[in-house]
């Protein structure tokens, strides 16, 4: 009946034990203020239990040494428990430079997975040991929440906005993935497993499992010219739109002056909602491809855009950075 | 206290509140503050049997890993009614609705509130947002959570969510009118020489919860009413497909919502400090740290909201601000369980029930606060966050905390309300039931919750199981402790022996008044001339 009983959950990444050394920090800190309360009221309930009928004991008003005693003691240490909890969580959602990204599109009720070499799953997700893994996440609906709780991971997909988490295992094995945030009927059954994998049985997986022998950003590269992106970001000087080579996590000027970097939210929101950041010396004039490309879609794109580097295209580096001083 | 009211002249001489008036209409009708609480009492006992239920049919269905006693729908709209009606339509007006109502104008030496219709029309207000909630069951229930996490209750739930809006709207006015009834009672209708530093810690804590009534009930009826009309007409406020954002919804909500957790505990505390007061014959130690630490809690309760939502893609350094607060409002509930317990120093304790559930609420206030810092721990937060955990904690603060509490309360003034004792043995007896029944439901969910068990969860993995059947077992202790007072309580109607005046021998303006009290509290307006809880100086009406 009660097969693999535990007491403890997994530990399987590289922040798991970290989150786990707070923890015991803060059941030690409240086991001493929980036996220190129960035993005051304890000793005080037998020591001082009522004797005789017309007893009156002597009024205390009480001290001032006291209340700061315990106002200032707690006080501190709740402070610890602040600044450990604060450090901990700006690591967790600060992505190591190298991660390999991950793709993750979230619907009532199942989370779609892609990496960059194209392989897609659902309900599954293949990572190698030891290498930092950040997911770029969205939903399809409604909001839902990515959770492994071997890797002491959690981060809410939402709708219309791109969140990120990242994580790095440290234990190979299959871990539960829950989706944390309620999201209707089959809300418990938006499950599915982490495999981590030796990286040389990920790169076997991989091959094993490419259905196609297309990369995300190759996908990318057939949808841009499907949709004739590249009628308007040509790569020369005075096209309709700006040049997408390199553009990918750097800064661009808007109309307005104001400096945003392009990263993986400005593009997402520039391909289906074109005219609320329009970079400067271009007209707003580009449709919406609201409804007409996908979440998957999107991210494939944004693949590509990325693919998009100066190494690829050197001959556009010139025009590229007239283009960003004008 | 120094009155012009002797008791005894009262006691046993026939009329009194319950007496005044017979048949329908004159309780429908009233406009005595007494009789108001009555009716609150009837309304939520019957809510709180609701909301007992659907948490029966939800501990039933976790015994086992499968989905085998409803469907997953239904198991939604099980965790979703039951969050709304204890929330909503039990723990809100619990204590300060009951006991509010029928103690703050005898305990300030007033004749009744304010505005005595307007209490009348509050319950009013109460019963039609109650109906509402009825009908929704009927409508075939509701699932998006009592949360209402947006776009899914706003454009996916395919359940009567717009009616649901509705009562939750219209219920949010029942609590407004009380707390405006309540601020402008305690600040304008004191007896000469009641100072407001002589006012029991029990009025405190009623103004700060009253505040936090009247400031924070808006922002969820609005919230909810954008809700409705996003979902009946289109507007985009919360659906990104509309334009609207999801995340703001989770602001608007949490503002009042988590001060709302403050409504449900603070009255409880001003109850532990007329208990632990009454049960020690003791002053309340450092009694304006803990009238302040009332204020404190109401106040920084207002700034708290973002720590429902670390994970939720709000950003890291609003995170931090809102985890920093969240820290700093956990110092005056700390303030206030060191003085309680150095309020039992050196005094004179008895173990009568009111003061058992004073002690079950020490210790599991205690660990519910303590267990709130791993929440508002950042790092922490995020591992924990929405899963068993919460679940364990809100219930060690709402059932071990609030209704601890309320229970406390009930056992201590029903001899006040009523007139009548209950036999001392059962109501001990079954204060031990619920003690155990508690933590055996809610402690293993802490356990489960760190293994990563997430929360509304109709099926859920093998291993988690053994935790889901302790509590099961626990919810079954607890249910057999509620269903004791039910039956010794309105046995002690008929057949209890007179309580008296004043069964405790507690100082404090209600208990120098018959029991049940006239309709109009006191004859003449009672003059205060001592600190509240002296117990050195003698007590009025004494049981010999």
């Amino acid at each position: 009946m009660f097969s693999n009983f535990q007491i403890f959950p997994e530990v399987a990444s590289s922040m798991a034990s970290k989150v786990d050394a707070f923890y015991f920090f803060m059941i030690g800190v409240s086991l001493f203020f929980f036996t220190l309360v129960v035993l005051l009221v304890t000793v005080f309930a037998i020591k001082f239990r009522r004797k005789s009928e017309d007893e009156t004991p002597k009024p205390i008003l009480g001290s001032l040494k006291l209340e700061l005693i315990w106002t200032i003691i707690p006080f501190i240490l709740s402070m610890v428990m602040f600044a450990w909890g604060a450090v901990l969580y700006f690591d967790m959602y600060t992505p190591p430079a190298d991660a390999m990204n991950i793709y993750v599109v979230g619907k009532q009720w199942m989370w779609k997975i892609q990496h960059p070499e194209g392989n897609r799953e659902i309900n599954e997700l293949h990572v190698p040991l030891g290498t930092p893994v950040k997911l770029i996440m969205t939903s399809e609906d409604v909001i839902h929440s990515f959770f492994v709780p071997a890797f002491r991971m959690k981060m809410d997909v939402v709708p219309g906005r791109y969140t990120t988490a990242w994580f790095e295992a440290t234990k190979t094995g299959e871990y539960h993935l829950f989706c944390a945030e309620y999201c209707g009927t089959e809300h418990s059954e938006m499950i599915g497993t982490v495999y981590v994998m030796e990286p040389g049985d990920y790169q076997d997986w991989l091959e094993r499992s490419a259905v196609a022998s297309k990369s995300m950003a190759e996908e990318g590269a057939e949808l841009y010219s499907q949709l004739g992106c590249n009628t308007c970001h040509e790569q020369e000087t005075g096209a309709r739109g700006p040049s997408l080579v390199g553009i990918h996590d750097r800064q661009v000027q808007l109309m307005t002056g104001e400096l945003v970097k392009a990263d993986d939210s400005y593009l997402r929101e520039s391909i289906l909602s074109p005219v609320s950041k329009v970079v400067a010396g271009f007209a707003p004039i580009m449709p919406t491809y609201k409804g007409q490309v996908s979440e998957e879609d999107v991210l494939k794109l944004i693949a590509y855009i990325q693919s998009l580097s100066y190494e690829t295209a050197p001959s556009d580096i010139e025009a590229t950075e007239s283009e960003r001083t004008e | 206290m120094s009155t012009t009211v002797e008791a005894s002249h009262h006691s046993g001489t026939g009329e009194n509140y319950l007496t005044a008036g017979y048949g329908l209409k004159s309780w429908l009708m009233t406009t005595d503050h007494k009789r108001i609480a009555i009716l609150y009492l009837l309304s939520i006992s019957l809510f709180f049997v609701i909301g007992g239920l659907f948490a029966v049919l939800i501990r039933i269905e976790l015994l086992t890993p499968a989905g085998d006693l409803v469907s997953a729908d239904s198991y939604n709209k099980l965790f979703t009614l039951h969050g709304l009606v204890m929330i909503f339509f039990f723990l809100v007006p619990s204590i300060p609705a009951v006991f509010g109502n029928f103690l703050i104008p005898i305990m300030i030496g007033a004749r009744d509130l304010a505005f005595p219709k307007v209490n009348l029309a509050s319950w009013y207000v109460f019963t039609i947002g109650g109906l509402f909630t009825f009908a929704v069951v009927l409508a075939g229930g509701v699932d998006t959570g009592w949360t209402f996490y947006t776009p899914y209750s706003s454009t996916y739930s395919k359940t009567a969510v717009g009616l649901t809006a509705i009562g939750v709207f219209i219920t949010g006015f029942s609590s407004i009118l009380t707390g405006l009834n309540f601020v402008v009672t305690i600040h304008k209708m004191r007896a000469p020489g009641l100072t407001w530093f002589r006012l029991p810690l029990f009025i405190w804590a009623h103004y700060a919860t009253s505040l936090i009534m009247l400031l924070g009930t808006p922002v969820v009826a609005i919230s909810i009413l954008l809700v409705f009309l996003e979902r009946v007409f289109g507007i985009g406020i919360f659906d990104p497909a509309l334009g609207g954002d999801p995340v703001l919804f989770q602001h608007l909500f949490w503002f009042y919502s988590h001060p709302a957790v403050y409504i449900m505990i603070l009255p409880s505390m001003g109850v532990m400090s007329e208990l632990i007061a009454c049960f020690c014959r003791k002053r309340i130690f450092g009694y304006s740290f803990v009238a302040f630490s009332s204020l404190a809690i109401a106040v920084l309760g207002f700034l708290v909201w973002g720590h429902h939502m670390f994970t939720s893609s709000q950003s890291i350094y609003a995170g931090m601000v809102f985890s920093i607060l969240t820290m700093m409002v956990a110092i005056p509930s700390a303030v206030k369980v060191f003085n309680w317990a150095a309020t039992m120093y050196g005094g004179s304790i008895s173990y009568e029930t009111p003061m058992m559930y004073a002690f079950g609420f020490l210790g599991l206030f205690t660990i519910g606060g303590l267990t709130g810092l791993f929440l508002g721990a950042l790092g922490l937060d995020v591992h924990v966050h929405d899963t068993y955990f919460v679940v364990a904690h809100f219930h060690y603060i709402m059932v071990g905390g609030a209704i601890m509490g309320y229970l406390g309360a009930l056992h201590f003034w029903w001899p006040k309300m009523f007139g009548r004792l209950y036999p001392e043995a059962w109501a001990k007896l079954s204060s031990i039931v619920i003690f155990i029944g508690f933590n055996l439901t809610f402690f293993p969910q802490f356990l489960v919750g760190y293994l990563g068990m997430p929360r509304r969860y109709h099926v859920y993995p093998d291993e988690f199981q053994i935790f889901h059947v302790l509590s099961t077992a626990g919810a079954s202790i607890l249910a057999i402790g509620y269903a004791f007072p039910v039956v010794y309580l309105i046995w002690s109607l008929v057949r209890g022996e007179k309580a008296g005046p004043n069964p405790w021998n507690a100082k404090g303006l209600e208990w120098t008044v018959p029991s049940p009290p006239t309709t109009f509290n006191f004859d003449e307006t009672p003059v205060v001339t001592e600190e509240a809880y002296d117990y050195s100086r003698p007590v009025e009406g004494k049981v010999v």
